[in-house]
């Protein structure tokens, strides 16, 4: 069952012309006896919106984790820009253009704003002054010119959402990854950041989304790859993904299924 | 800028007014701000506790004095010291930091590495075993022997703007910078593409070669060596209380720490030492330390700048 | 013999820098009690437990709680403190002389084959036997013993299922203490004890709870044993003044090659 053979299996035709960026080859995870991630195979091409879907625990962000080299993988492989990332440690893979967000985010509390964003942007730029410009000049583009100056720790859930999202663009990637950078805001929050994510992708950087907010992942996603317990159960275009049995059933059953002993 | 200008200044004028006695104090309170700036480069920005530096001093005093022995002068003893202790410091910063050691266990580990050498001293004979070493007294400046303690004064507090000049340097730079994100969060520094072994290391290097170039001074000011007494745990915890004390962290805390740490605890230590009670100014620091803790947990120097400009109230 | 009081530090899992010095004025207290009420300390034990009872619970309420959230380095820095004044303390009052408590029983010896068992050691041991039983029983059987161990676990957790948790980490860290008093009066007639003590008798709590680790008597046991018999072996083959030596290069093994699982909880 590493194949499943779901009508949105078929490789969309505007793939063809685009050069792959991340490829995932049958990547495995397990913690102790529970199986995190399994057989997982897809690509995300150049400049390409791709989203990551799944009931809760379906192992999204453990994919996450093994894509930037937070976590090892028991089997598989991860390949960025035509390069395997084996062994790679997280900071190395920044350093090749692939940038992350936390789901619980993790701005260094004690800094201000702008050095939270330094604090990505001195990679690329070892002098210091111009560092800070790049810095402010995301913080800017995201919004969050005005906070720059104050400490991060006192952020609003929102911003500290926006914060996350400018620190990750600071490294300047090729690939962002983001995970759940919508959840738990407002709708009119969740329309700006959506905004952003599109105004990214519009200067060529790819984005792999991790997101429960359904509205967002049908308005941005050009392909959606659908998780359930670490397995690819669907994959294919928003329209097509939505409609398919398994994805459905996966959802609707997620209730009875998480309580099943896995 | 003007007011460190001035403050320095007034430093350098000072021993022409002050008694024997006086200069002593200041000795040691520019030596201990010189330790503590020191510890403050790996402790205070980069956030990593450690309770062992008194190892560097001890390896850099023994150093340089076991080399003096054999005929090289202490100025450039105090540099092989300085080297000596930052491959140590490099050889517990690369095992605590390459096994992912975090705070207390980190503490546990250095604590460790610094006893392991206390004892290792005390039962070598080789290097003076329990007795310690002793310097033979020459006065000869060239063998960094001073007649006039005027002359330890001003070097002691070379070694102090020295060590705030580094840490000033650092600051400024990227490498203080990922230092301070360090200390808040190292995943997240990761995946901003900061490699957080090799900053670290680097700030534990630095901060024992500074602490070992320590050394040197404390052998050749005493004219001995103790294993308990440069080893020991209590000079580490002289050490790592100022900066707390003064701002861990922030450039001029351990300097403040010492000057008000360093006459209390000489103060109390003559007092009480007289009646036969040691230790009582390890009680007077332990108090300090809980008091500070609980209420001034950035340490002195922040809250006293928050009293002085009260607009940035963030 | 050192398994009587390791078996109780391991079971409590509460690591920090003043437990050694609580240790030594559980001896300190034992020794007041001998020589000015003429009391054995192993009748006086249970005496020393709620003193320290005491201190644990106001260490803990005065002191760490209200810093309960701040940064885990705080914490550390507030024991090194309460560890300092302890010590000082004691070493004031006490000075710095090696102290040893007599008891009746210390002298007694019983040949068992060729072997000679130390009585003293024996009721030692047997005493904490039963004290760890007693305390692994709290700790699984009562409400409160279950709760102590879930906000060990999960300190948000607790909170959200409405637990107490002041009242709760006060108890936890009042037991712990006990626990220590009880040994530090227990061993007194065995250990010649001065204020510096403190600091081996951490390194060795350390050794085996990191050793044991995860709070199970079986951990803690195992834990007790291997470091002991790592100790009493390091001490055969070493000069006397190395055996120190012989603890802490342990302490740095087993802080490296530490098992899986135990540290992940502590860090942020």
């Amino acid at each position: 069952m590493t194949e499943p053979a779901t009508s949105s299996n078929r490789p969309p035709t505007f793939r063809r012309e685009q050069a792959l960026l991340l490829e995932v080859h049958n990547l495995s995870k397990r913690f102790g006896g529970l199986q995190a991630v399994k057989d997982l195979t897809f690509t995300v091409g150049e400049g390409e919106i791709v989203a990551l879907i799944g009931p809760n625990g379906a192992g999204k962000t453990t994919a996450f984790a093994l894509i930037s080299g937070f976590l090892a993988p028991d089997s598989g492989t991860v390949r960025f820009a035509g390069r395997d990332l084996r062994g790679l440690k997280p900071h190395e893979i920044n350093a090749l253009g692939l940038a992350r967000t936390f789901q619980i985010m993790r701005p260094f509390p004690r800094l201000t704003v702008v050095r939270n964003v330094m604090i990505a942007t001195l990679g690329r730029h070892r002098d210091t002054r111009e560092a800070e410009r790049r810095a402010r000049a995301v913080l800017d583009e995201i919004g969050l010119g005005a906070k720059a100056e104050l400490p991060a720790g006192v952020l609003t859930l929102a911003e500290r959402k926006r914060l996350e999202l400018a620190r990750a663009l600071g490294t300047e990637p090729r690939l962002l990854l983001l995970d759940e950078v919508m959840s738990g805001l407002t709708d009119a929050e969740t329309e700006r950041i959506v905004e952003l994510v599109r105004a990214l992708n519009r200067r060529g950087i790819a984005i792999l989304l991790i997101e429960h907010v359904m509205r967002a992942v049908m308005s941005l996603a050009q392909r959606i790859v659908v998780l359930n317990y670490g397995e690819r159960i669907a994959e294919g275009r928003p329209e097509a993904v939505a409609n398919d049995p398994r994805v459905i059933e996966a959802y609707l059953g997620d209730e009875e299924v998480t309580r099943a002993p896995a | 800028m003007w007011a460190a200008a001035l403050a320095v200044a007034v430093l350098l004028a000072l021993p022409a007014v002050l008694s024997g006695y006086a200069v002593t104090i200041f000795i040691l309170i520019f030596f201990y701000a010189f330790l503590a700036q020191a510890w403050n480069v790996v402790g205070g920005y980069a956030g990593q506790l450690s309770a062992g530096h008194a190892a560097f001093v001890g390896v850099g005093g023994y150093t340089a004095a076991l080399l003096f022995e054999r005929g090289v002068t202490p100025w450039i003893g105090m540099f092989a010291g300085g080297a000596l202790a930052a491959v140590l410091g490099a050889i517990i910063g690369y095992l605590g930091f390459r096994f992912g050691l975090r705070g207390f266990y980190f503490v546990l580990l250095t604590v460790a590495f610094a006893e392991i050498c206390r004892i290792l001293a005390s039962n070598v004979e080789a290097v003076g075993g329990a007795v310690g070493l002793y310097i033979t007294f020459t006065g000869n400046p060239r063998q960094f022997q001073f007649q006039d303690q005027r002359a330890y004064y001003y070097i002691a507090l070379a070694l102090m703007l020295l060590a705030t000049g580094v840490t000033a340097l650092i600051e400024r730079r990227r490498f203080g910078i990922y230092l301070t994100a360090i200390r808040e969060d190292e995943t997240a520094c990761e995946a901003l593409g900061v490699d957080v072994l090799k900053y670290k290391l680097l700030a534990m290097i630095v901060s024992s070669f500074l602490a070992g170039l320590g050394g040197t001074f404390y052998a050749f000011q005493n004219f001995s060596l103790q294993p308990g007494a440069v080893f020991g745990i209590p000079l580490s915890v002289e050490i790592v209380i100022r900066p707390i004390i003064g701002g861990a962290g922030t450039l001029l805390g351990p300097i403040l720490g010492s000057f008000i740490l360093t006459p209390l605890g000489e103060v109390s230590r003559s007092y009480f030492g007289q009646s036969g009670l040691h230790g009582a100014h390890l009680i007077v620091y332990g108090v300090l330390l809980v008091a500070v803790v609980l209420f001034l947990p950035q340490g002195a120097y922040p809250y006293l700048r928050k009293l002085l400009s009260r607009r940035n109230i963030a | 013999m050192a398994v009587g009081l390791t078996l109780i530090f391991g079971v409590m899992r509460v690591v920090n820098f003043a437990h050694g010095d609580m240790m030594v004025w559980g001896m300190y207290l034992a020794f007041v009690l001998a020589t000015r009420a003429g009391l054995d300390p192993y009748l006086a034990f249970p005496v020393c437990a709620v003193a320290l009872f005491a201190l644990g619970v106001v260490v803990q309420r005065g002191l760490v709680d209200p810093i309960i959230e701040a940064p885990h380095e705080m914490q550390i820095l507030l024991m090194l403190g309460v560890a300092l004044v302890l010590e000082n303390t004691a070493l004031l009052i006490f000075g710095p002389e090696p102290a040893r408590v007599r008891s009746p029983l210390a002298r007694l010896a019983w040949e068992v084959g060729p072997l000679y068992v130390d009585v003293a050691r024996l009721v030692t041991f047997a005493v904490a036997v039963v004290l760890t039983l007693a305390l692994s029983l709290f700790l699984y059987r009562t409400d409160l013993g279950r709760l102590i161990r879930a906000s060990a676990d999960n300190h948000y957790g607790a909170l959200v299922i409405g637990a107490d948790v002041r009242r709760i980490y006060a108890t936890a860290f009042g037991i712990g203490a006990a626990c220590v008093g009880a040994a530090g009066a227990l061993v007194s007639p065995i250990l010649p004890f001065q204020p510096p003590t403190g600091l081996s008798l951490s390194v060795t709590s350390f050794n085996i709870v990191i050793i044991g680790g995860m709070g199970s008597l079986v951990g803690a046991f195992i834990g007790g044993l291997l470091v002991s018999v790592a100790e009493s072996l390091g001490a055969v083959f070493l000069r006397p003044s190395l055996k120190e030596l012989f603890s802490f290069s342990l302490l740095i093994v087993i802080l490296l090659f530490r098992p899986a699982g135990l540290f992940g909880k502590r860090t942020p």
